[in-house]
């Protein structure tokens, strides 16, 4: 007698560069979908053996302990320098500097400027969530006008402290640079776009293009003092508007 | 038979609550006595049936709790 | 090769391309400018990398990369560059990195100015970054000196994993003296178990300082530290002795001073007064024993610097009850013979 068999395709699944380790990051974090995002192309490129990832100060101090690919940490806002001596010695690695916002535009500025001033062969990779996640919630140079933080807790005053800056907006009036793109992890749509980034992000250095910027609106719950579902609506109704999503610069 | 069918981790679930929110079927939901090794109720699917191996849910939890399967009916001999 | 007329900064140079580093990153600073200048001509010509860096900071963490990938690797600059330096160095050592910093040192504090001095001792032997490291700290005393001590600071940074300062100064660097070119040293170090590669057939490398986990895990690397340092210490001193078997008066310089105080010893002698020379080659790790030997049985010693007094804290442990008196030199003003000379010759009366 003939029986029907369901047959069982698993068609989502960890990718092999992405540790099979529970991660330290709060829930609903922005950088697990990242960090899974990387993993994910870095798979589909084959690049897992030649990739090297440069960690940041900040909440993702430990990204290395996630992504299985040589890496390294790098003191608060350098890891563009050090990812240039990486690549500089290993001209044939995909070398991934991954920095937030206190480490790419705060401490960090001179060596984010310059290495894509220089057009080093690197892909950087800016996770933006308008706030200082690790050290407990302080204002970021991304936090927005009137957002309250641990150091500006009466809501962030343009007239003091200025206005928040636009990553990929100052690194487009640079010359060298191949690829600037700003994405988010707010909803599956945003994700699947910031993947395809990425990608290009990766592909151009596998190709030997150039630098490539991408800079992905993220949320940060604890920071925020907000829900998990919270902060991602709070992310395309409130970050979007003065970061707006979309290729800046694509060679 | 549904086209597809999520696995959760219940370990590894943090209790974000993303995949609820996305899931364009509303078939998710947290658990309500239970609570994993965290102390923590997790997220789980609790209508199969209506799993459309769409990947809303696995795509947007940062933990990668869900695994997803797509269901095929193969023909007995 | 014979003998070659060279200038400091640029023997550096050449020496460093001899021990095979063929990566340097730095930044202009007045007094050591000529080696940078010289890298970014010479190190293209053999298939190598220089690159001027945006800011000191910048220079020592590509640095640091460039060390995590396996190369000999070189930064340069003079103190107040050499202070932006601290927090890398500090990087590199918990990391247990290779590389080798000169510092061209210049008078301080702050802006100071441009000429040779000796103020920065303390920073290079006693520490200038946080935490419990030490650097190998090699003092040169003549262009020569400063080509053979580069070879030899590639081979110790490889060997112990470790950063290995060349302490050198504004005068020296600028000085163009008659020089042989130091041979490669032959030595070989395999890096290949810990450098960042890509992780092809193996397990990913990690380079990191930081140890979280387990509670332990920073006082296990902290305790690998210090055997190291130990070790080093019982393995690789060097100081030099000048006229001291005989010497009733004994003067304790390094780098430049030294060689001042060697001029001195000779017109000492000259005027009948006995006294002689030694001259630590390692700062650190200090050459205490040998320093002691040399000292023993002497009337007075006398260390001199081009600082306030930094070297003779560290005479003064290494001699206990030994009189030790001291004579300096601030703000890049070099020491005269004559007043040492003067000085040595009021002790005996």
């Amino acid at each position: 007698m003939p029986v029907d068999t369901v047959q069982e395709k698993v068609v989502y699944d960890r990718p092999r560069s992405l540790a099979d380790v529970p991660n330290h990051y709060c829930p609903g974090c922005g950088h697990g979908i990242i960090h899974k995002l990387i993993a994910q192309c870095i798979d589909d490129l084959g690049i897992q053996e030649s990739t090297i990832l440069v960690a940041p100060v900040g909440c993702s101090v430990l990204a290395y302990n996630y992504l299985r690919v040589d890496g390294c940490e790098a003191a608060h806002g350098r890891a563009p320098a050090v990812a240039t001596g990486i690549k500089r010695v290993h001209p044939d690695t995909t070398v991934i500097a991954y920095q937030g916002d206190g480490d790419l535009l705060a401490i960090g500025t001179a060596e984010t400027i310059h290495a894509a001033n220089r057009g080093e062969k690197i892909t950087v990779i800016f996770v933006n969530n308008a706030i200082y996640g690790m050290t407990g919630g302080q204002m970021a140079p991304t936090s927005l006008q009137a957002q309250k933080t641990k150091t500006s807790p009466y809501g962030r005053n343009p007239s003091e402290v200025g206005f928040p800056i636009q990553a990929c907006e100052l690194l487009n009036t640079l010359r060298a640079p191949v690829f600037i793109e700003r994405c988010a992890v707010s909803s599956v749509k945003t994700i699947l776009k910031a993947k395809r980034a990425i990608m290009k992000g990766l592909r151009n250095q596998v190709e030997g293009k150039g630098y490539s910027f991408i800079e992905i609106l993220s949320m940060c719950p604890t920071g925020w003092g907000m829900q998990p579902r919270e902060a991602a609506s709070w992310v395309d109704s409130e970050m979007v508007p003065a970061f707006p999503l979309g290729n800046v610069r694509d060679r | 038979m549904s086209r597809g069918r999520p696995e959760f981790d219940r370990e590894r679930c943090k209790g974000c609550t993303l995949c609820i929110g996305t899931c364009p079927e509303k078939i998710l939901a947290m658990s309500r006595d239970s609570f994993n090794r965290q102390g923590v109720p997790y997220a789980e699917c609790f209508d199969e049936s209506r799993c459309t191996a769409c990947l809303s849910c696995a795509i947007i939890c940062p933990d990668m709790v869900i695994q997803i399967f797509r269901l095929a009916a193969v023909a007995g001999e | 090769m014979g003998v070659i007329l060279m200038k400091g900064n640029e023997a550096i140079g050449e020496a460093a391309i001899i021990a095979g580093c063929r990566h340097y990153f730095g930044y202009p600073i007045t007094p050591q400018n000529e080696l940078p200048a010289y890298m970014a001509a010479r190190l293209p010509k053999v298939g190598g990398t220089f690159l001027q860096a945006e800011s000191e900071v910048a220079a020592i963490n590509m640095v640091f990369g460039a060390s995590a990938a396996g190369a000999r690797v070189m930064t340069s600059s003079s103190s107040p560059g050499v202070s932006l330096k601290m927090e890398g160095i500090s990087y590199i050592s918990g990391a247990e990195l290779p590389a080798v910093v000169v510092n061209m040192m210049r008078g301080g504090p702050g802006l100071g100015n441009i000429a040779g001095a000796q103020g920065d001792y303390f920073q290079a032997v006693k520490g200038g970054g946080h935490g419990d490291y030490h650097s190998i700290v090699l003092a040169p005393s003549s262009v020569q000196e400063l080509a053979d001590l580069t070879v030899k600071a590639f081979d110790l940074a490889d060997q112990y994993r470790i950063v290995v300062i060349l302490l050198g100064d504004g005068f020296t660097g600028q000085m163009s003296e008659p020089i042989t070119l130091p041979e490669p040293s032959g030595k070989t170090f395999d890096k290949s178990r810990w450098s960042l590669s890509g992780a092809k057939g193996r397990d990913p490398h990690i380079i990191a300082s930081m140890r979280l986990n387990p509670e332990n895990a920073l006082e296990m690397l902290n305790l690998r530290l210090q055997a190291k340092y130990r070790q080093i210490e019982q393995s690789e001193t060097m100081g030099d002795a000048v006229s001291v078997e005989d010497a009733e008066y004994l003067l304790v310089g390094f780098g430049l001073s030294a060689r001042i105080c060697k001029s001195a010893v000779s017109a000492l002698r000259k005027a009948g007064v006995k006294a002689g020379l030694f001259r630590p080659i390692t700062l650190w790790p200090f050459p205490s024993a040998q320093l002691a030997a040399a000292a023993g049985g002497k009337k007075k010693v006398l260390v001199v610097e081009m600082n306030a007094g930094q070297m003779v804290q560290d005479v003064r442990l290494a001699l206990g009850m030994v009189p030790v008196d001291f004579l300096g030199a601030l703000g890049g003003i070099t020491p005269q013979v004559d007043a040492i000379v003067e000085r040595i010759k009021g002790y005996a009366g």
